[in-house]
Order: structure tokens, then sequence, then C-alpha cells
């Protein structure tokens, strides 16, 4: 049995490898491509669902506003709310019955219905991160004067990325095994190359067999790799005390004009002489 | 005459129908340390917030340096750039550097270029005695340090006058001390304009020249320390002082 599924896959492997393996690439650039797409689509609908505005802002400005959070509303609803082999069929064909234009290119439309359904998962969750953001970092950043921009870019978002790493990651694992419905429009994923290999030469079992271990090769490394880049993202775990003398050598040429005196007076009495 | 920075007029602040604060009035002249203490919940924090515009004001004015701040054709964010604030729950941003939280808003709101920024955040993280920890990050440091990274965070902003709402309340008893010597040394030999919520009696004692009491959204009594720690004209402030001072 299992001497006759090693001999099968083995010459599965030896007609078909190319097969396979541009199966697993194209999967793969669908999936990496998607999902960054996604994340860009989702930080901007969760940045701009969360503009903060007042009763002291000007109507337009709220009614904007309030206007986009209800389209990224009903956004997030349809793509979340239907099942993406659908939209991937509405999309693909839908286009040419209301616009006349067809996609010459089945990369363009399998990347697109992709991007827009990991968009409306993402935007989801950078609401939520950002939301569970402690309300005292916007404080401390408007306190020294930063404005909003300022605050997302440099202080909130940087944050709210490192918390959602393992939903960034999720999403990408999905969408290595989920991008495999876009054979529907025919999209040659890794998964498409088993119906056709298998169809051809009727080894069903040991194709499925195949796909399920490169599959899992696929998410595995994904798993891998986003630990890593978590980790990477955390910092540091230790720091190192900095030697002060160091630090008089790069501050002492620091001349702030107050009355103050030098706060190296205490640590190096003879450095500057002049005593009170 | 001296030199007014700030001046409060008239000020209000209601949430829905509850009246936080009533009709404040102060004025904060250049080297102040004036301290404000009082009982919790009596608007001591929606004060300072206030006066930071991190509240919009009911009613009222705050003139810095003769000029209202308040009104919409100014811009807050160059105005908070002059007025530091440090926080109970110090705020320090999670995702930089000791360092690089003293830089930031130098970079950012006062356009200063990076050399420049590095090397007032050394000078400030050093006046503090945090600049060996300039590697670490903000959940790396004790609550003091974080303390008194925030108090360099706001100098390094060079600003005019620093609000500080109950600094050390936050913090184990062993690190009020670390926050405090800052402060004073801040007081005495910078002759910083610091305004300071605290319920630290000895600090506003001895290092502030100004008491203000405040109760219910009012400031019942104001006065240079020696008065109002010994002989308060108001028997609300005396009953307080009693109250806390017995612990
Ligand atoms: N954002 C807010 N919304 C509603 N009520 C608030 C808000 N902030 C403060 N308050 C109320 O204002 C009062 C004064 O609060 P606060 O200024 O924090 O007092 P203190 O700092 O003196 O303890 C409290 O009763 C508090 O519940
Ligand atoms: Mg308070």
């Amino acid at each position: 049995m299992i001497a006759q599924l090693f001999s099968d896959i083995s010459g599965l492997w030896a007609k078909y490898s190319t097969v396979y393996l541009t199966g697993i690439l194209n999967t793969l650039i669908l999936a990496i491509t998607a999902t960054l797409i996604g994340c860009v689509i989702g930080f901007f609908c969760g940045i701009l669902q969360t503009i903060p505005y007042g009763p002291k802002d000007n109507i337009i400005k709220k009614i904007l506003l309030k206007l986009v959070r209800i389209l990224i509303r009903v956004y997030v609803e349809v793509f979340r709310g239907t099942p993406m082999i659908l939209q991937a069929v509405f999309i693909y064909y839908g286009m040419p019955y209301f616009f006349g234009v067809s996609f010459k290119n089945i990369w363009t439309v399998s990347i697109i219905v992709v991007s827009i359904n990991t968009g409306a998962y993402m935007a989801e969750s950078v609401r939520g991160g950002i939301m569970s953001i402690d309300p005292g970092q916007f404080e401390g950043a408007k306190a020294i004067g930063m404005n909003h921009w300022q605050t997302m870019l440099y202080i909130v978002l940087p944050q709210t990325l490192r918390n959602i790493m393992p939903q960034i990651g999720n999403n990408y694992i999905i969408n290595v095994k989920d991008t495999s419905v876009m054979f529907i429009i025919g999209f040659s994923d890794f998964f498409a190359v088993h119906k056709m290999v298998s169809g051809a030469v009727f080894k069903y079992f040991p194709s499925a067999f195949m796909e399920m271990g490169g599959y899992l090769c696929l998410t595995l490394a994904a798993s891998f790799l986003l630990r890593r880049l978590e980790k990477k993202l955390a910092g540091k775990s230790n720091y190192e005390l900095v030697n002060e003398d160091q630090l008089v050598m790069a501050a002492g040429t620091y001349s702030y004009p107050a009355e103050s005196g030098s706060p190296f007076d205490e640590i190096n009495k003879d450095y500057k002489g002049e005593g009170q | 005459m001296s030199e007014h920075i700030l001046e409060i007029h008239h000020l209000s602040k209601t949430f829905g129908s509850h009246a936080v604060l009533k009709d404040i009035d102060f004025i904060v002249d250049k080297g102040d340390v004036t301290t404000i203490i009082g009982s919790s919940g009596s608007g001591k924090s929606t004060l300072l917030r206030c006066i930071n515009l991190l509240e919009t004001l009911t009613t009222g004015e705050i003139l810095f340096h003769g000029q209202d701040v308040t009104g919409r054709k100014m811009n807050p964010s160059s105005y908070r750039a002059k007025v530091g604030m440090v926080f109970q729950s110090f705020n320090l941003f999670n995702n930089l550097t000791v360092l690089a939280n003293c830089m930031i808003g130098q970079q950012k709101v006062l356009k200063v270029q990076k050399e420049e920024a590095r090397k007032r955040a050394l000078y400030y993280l050093s006046k503090v005695g945090m600049a060996p920890y300039i590697n670490a990050r903000p959940d790396q440091i004790s609550g003091g340090q974080k303390q008194r990274v925030a108090i360099a965070r706001a100098l390094a902003m060079e600003p005019e006058v620093l609000l500080f709402d109950e600094p050390t309340s936050a913090l184990d008893p062993e690190m009020v001390g670390e926050v405090l010597d800052v402060m004073k040394s801040l007081a005495e030999k910078d002759h910083m304009t610091m305004l300071v919520v605290t319920h630290e009696m000895s600090f506003a004692r001895e290092v502030s020249n100004r008491v203000l009491y405040m109760a219910d959204g009012l400031i019942e009594e104001e006065g240079p320390p020696e008065k109002i720690f010994t002989n308060p004209d108001n028997q609300k402030t005396r009953d307080f002082l009693r109250r806390i001072l017995q612990g």
C-alpha cells in the first residue's frame, strides 16, 4: 500500500513536477500579493473609520466622515458576508456585463478579488487594533503638539501593526488555502494543478496526498516566518546601559541658553569648574 | 510687573449636565511653581487638561502671553508644544525607545534636525538621570524611571510651562522621591514655570511658591504655602488639610 503510494507519487512527480511547482508558485504569488494589498486596504479603511470628529468640527467634515464610515461598513459586510468563490464569479462576469470590459489577464481579476476580500477582514482587524491602543498614547502625543496624522503614523499605527501581526498571519494562511477557489474563473493555482493532473492520469489519491503535503509545507513555513517577524517587531528583550562618559561627549555640545547649569555638573565636576 | 505666561479667565467645563469646573480664574507668572491641591473629583485633572486643550472649554478663555488660545483660528499643536504635560500614567510611547520618546516631538513638531534632537534628548535625559537607559523601551523600566523619562520628553520640547497631573500617584512609595527630586531641581535650579497637581503636601510646602486649593470645581483658596498650610482662611481648606495630613 505505502510502497504503491510512493511509487505513484514519484511517477507523478517525474512527469508533472514543473506543473506542480508552477501551481505552488502561482498560489504563493497570489496569496502574498493579495495579503499585502489587503493589508493596505485594511489599514486605509481602519484609519478612515477612526478619524475623530467632535461637535466643534465643521458640518462638511462631519458629513463626509459619516459617509465614509457607512461606505466602509457596507464594503466590509458585503465582502465578509459572501463566499469568495461567488465574488470571483460576480466580478469576473459582472464587469463585461455592466461595463463592457472584460479582464484580459486572469491574474488581475484574481488579485483584485482576493485583495478586496482580505481587505474587508483586515479593515475590522485594524479598526479593532487602533481602538485597543491605550488612549494615553494619543494624549501623550497630543500633549507634545503632534497632530492626528503624526500621532497615527509614528505612534499608533506601529503599535497597531505589531498587535495585529497574528491576524495578518491568519489572513495570509487563509489566503494560501482559499485562493484555490479561484480555479472557478480559470486561475491555475496549486489546487487547479491537482484537478488537471489527476483528471489526466486518474491518480486522485496520490495527487491529493501531494497537495496536502504541499499546502501544509506552505502554511507551516508561513507560520514559522511570521513568528520570527513578530519577535523582530517586538524588539530586543534586553537593553544595554550606556556609559555616561560617551553621553557627556555626545550631549556636551548641546548649548542650552538658559541660566541652568549643565546636567553634567555633578557627574563631571572638574569638566566644568564654575561651581555655583 | 512680572510677565504673565498664562491667564485663565472665567473657565468653566461641564460634562453633560455635570459642572466639573465653575468659573476658574488665575494667573501663572514666569517662574511660578503653583501646586493645586484638593480632594479627588474636585476637577484638578480636568483643569490641567483644559489648559493643555485636551478638553474643550465650555466657557471662558485661556491667554498665553496675552493671546487667546481657545479660538478656532489658533493651531493647538504649536501651543501644546510650548505647554508640556506630565501625566499620572506616564503615557510614554510604547513603540519607541527612551531616546526616541524624547526625540520624536522635536523632530515632527518642532522640525529639529535629527542630530540636534538627539543632543537635546540626551541633555534632558541626563538632567533626569535617565541617560544610561536611552536604548530601553518603556516596558523595560520602572515606574519612577518612566516618569523621569516622561519629564525629559516634555522638557525636550523646551516648553515655557510644565503641567504635572499627580506625577507620583501611580508610583510605588520608594519611587516617589526620585521623581520629586527631579521636579524640585527643575523648580529651584532651572526656575521652570510649573503647575503641579499633587497630594505630596511636603512638595507643595517646600517647593511651590503658591498653592491653590480646589473643591467642587472652584478655587476655594489661594495663597503662599506658609499661609495655606499654617493659617488658611477657608474652613474647607482647613478640613481638607486636616484629613490629608493625618493620612
Ligand atoms: N470625560 C469625562 N466625562 C464625564 N465626566 C468626567 C470626565 N472627566 C472627568 N469627569 C468628572 O469630572 C469630575 C472631576 O474629575 P477630575 O478632574 O478627574 O478630578 P480630580 O483630578 O480632581 O480627581 C469627576 O466627577 C469626574 O467624574
Ligand atoms: Mg485627577
